[in-house]
């Protein structure tokens, strides 16, 4: 969709529950973790704008909380969104899959579990995909190594 | 951690025969294990075994400046590093608003196009070996060398030259690079048709490769195939078409698409799309502007607080660069979306059912590259 304000009242229209942002490229959306699964379901599913193209799927570390993040795109008009969720319990983080909405996701989700602990409910096959089953969650902020102990300093 | 700790939950049943092919298996072009489950000569089910050559580049990206990081993208897909480079430089100069000289967009994409066919020609050659033609290796071999002899002269490096900085380019490219390239693009479009005489007309060849490896455009859309695998299956992908960077815009190129889906039609799509980069080439060479070779830079750079995203086509699908920033000098968080492991995966779907042999040719016309998916 050509037009910025249409697009916006599209996203709107179809999830009014959603937080809008404008994105310094693209239009962000974030979604509170109960009602992602549902929403992942309206964005791929609507007959507009579909977005069936789930380009990457990675989570991010604040210490307070994890944030995992979506870009997805839509193969007809090209446009592209980014959709946030906020998963604040990091002794037990777990969200919802989308694996059975966008097949690649499986494989992401399981990327993610493996450098983050993030537990992704429903999985079809949540196993760690690059390192040991005992080996911590590197990309977690307070992740240390005690083997190879280099630290560098902002 | 152990209870964290999940279990194998395959369940398989008690007569399946397993068979593993890899880590060191010469047709998986890397320390790939695939763990095939054979019913006879039938393949059942197969799954990837990754991690062998994860080398933690995301958590190095959090402790290096972002000049540094640009060294470890090169390590990713090498035979794209060039492209990898540029998705960073892209990030970071949209980042700071700051626009490269003309000089430097020209540059790239020669760059851009010459990495794109030296990875095919390399593509080409173990694709023919994959399937018992010794032949193609050698003749791909000796024209992928006279790219990387331009490399060379330039820059000093064959294949990892980290030759993009944010902003620009390292130094200026040897006065011969313009006439050298223009030398190649006029050899290549004569080698060109031994290639057809070779490979893409050869009967046993097709016989391997057509209607083998069966992938829907939805199929394509679903895994996140993209690259020439994705348009292969009529998946319109192509980022410098989509989201056009750099040059892109301005220049006159087809995106190739077929759709047929099979690996005949992947090999197709490659085969032509080495000619339209000879195009693109041809566009280009003779009209690199004079001028800096980098915009005015400091020495360390910092973004400034946000979140940013770039794409870019390198020769196996689309890179996605993700950067989340504090506003220091290192970047809070770093995630590279490479095309080579969303493409991985949809191996299991096209290999189901399919002869053992099939699955080489299907790996094959994929166009893995390992480190590219553990990065």
């Amino acid at each position: 969709m050509k037009n910025k304000e249409n697009f916006k009242a599209f996203l709107a229209g179809l999830l009014p529950y959603a937080q809008l942002q404008d994105g310094k490229q693209y239009n962000e959306l974030t979604v509170s973790l109960d009602k992602w699964h549902e929403t992942a379901q309206k964005l791929r599913d609507n007959k507009e704008i579909p977005f069936d193209y789930l380009i990457s799927l990675t989570a991010v570390d604040y210490l307070t909380k994890f944030t995992v993040v979506y870009h997805l795109e839509s193969t007809s008009t090209h446009d592209l969104i980014v959709v946030k969720t906020e998963v604040e319990d990091r002794d037990k983080p777990q969200i919802d899959t989308v694996s059975d909405i966008w097949v690649t996701a499986e494989y992401h989700e399981r990327e993610v579990f493996d450098l983050f602990g993030i537990r992704f409910n429903h999985h079809p096959d949540l196993r760690r995909l690059f390192l040991e089953d005992d080996y911590g969650f590197p990309l977690r902020k307070d992740f240390k190594d005690e083997v190879n102990i280099i630290e560098l300093h902002n | 951690m152990s209870e964290e700790t999940i279990k194998n939950i395959i369940i398989r049943e008690e007569d399946d025969y397993i068979v593993n092919m890899g880590p060191q298996h010469p047709s998986t072009h890397g320390v790939l294990r695939l763990e095939v489950c054979l019913n006879g000569e039938t393949v059942k089910y197969l799954i990837p075994h990754i991690g062998y050559i994860h080398r933690a580049i995301e958590k190095m990206s959090e402790s290096d400046t972002y000049k540094q990081i640009i060294h470890l993208t090169d390590r990713m897909d090498y035979l794209s590093a060039h492209m990898n480079n540029e998705a960073v430089c892209l990030a970071v100069e949209n980042a700071l608003e700051i626009e490269v000289p003309e000089r430097v967009k020209y540059i790239r994409v020669v760059l851009d196009e010459l990495s794109r066919l030296a990875s095919h020609h390399l593509w080409w050659s173990a694709f023919g070996m994959d399937l018992g033609a010794l032949t193609t290796f050698f003749y791909g071999m000796r024209d992928r060398e006279r790219i990387l002899a331009i490399f060379e002269e330039s820059f000093g490096s064959r294949l990892l030259h980290s030759f993009n900085t944010p902003g620009g380019l390292l130094h200026d490219v040897h006065p011969n690079f313009q006439k050298h390239t223009m030398e190649f693009v006029k050899y290549f479009r004569k080698k060109l048709p031994e290639y057809k005489q070779l490979l893409t007309d050869n009967v046993i060849f097709h016989n391997r490769t057509k209607g083998i490896g069966k992938m829907s455009r939805d199929t394509a859309i679903a895994y996140g195939v993209t690259g020439p695998s994705g348009r292969g299956s009529g998946f319109a992908c192509d980022v410098r078409k989509v989201a056009p960077y750099g040059l892109y815009k301005e220049l006159e190129f087809k995106e190739i698409l077929h759709d047929e889906g099979d690996a005949f039609a992947r090999y197709m799509v490659r085969m032509e799309e080495m000619e339209e980069s000879l195009n693109i080439l041809e566009q280009v060479v003779d009209n690199i502007p004079e001028g800096a070779f980098t915009a005015k830079m400091k020495p360390i750079v910092k973004l400034p607080e946000g979140e940013y995203y770039q794409r870019v086509e390198t020769a196996r699908g689309e890179l996605g660069v993700y950067i989340v920033s504090d506003g220091k000098k290192f970047p809070y968080r770093v995630k590279f979306r490479s095309p080579n492991f969303s493409n991985l995966f949809v191996l299991n779907a096209l290999a189901k059912g399919g002869l053992i042999a099939d699955l080489v040719a299907i790996s094959g016309s994929l166009d893995l590259v390992i480190p590219d998916i553990d990065r």
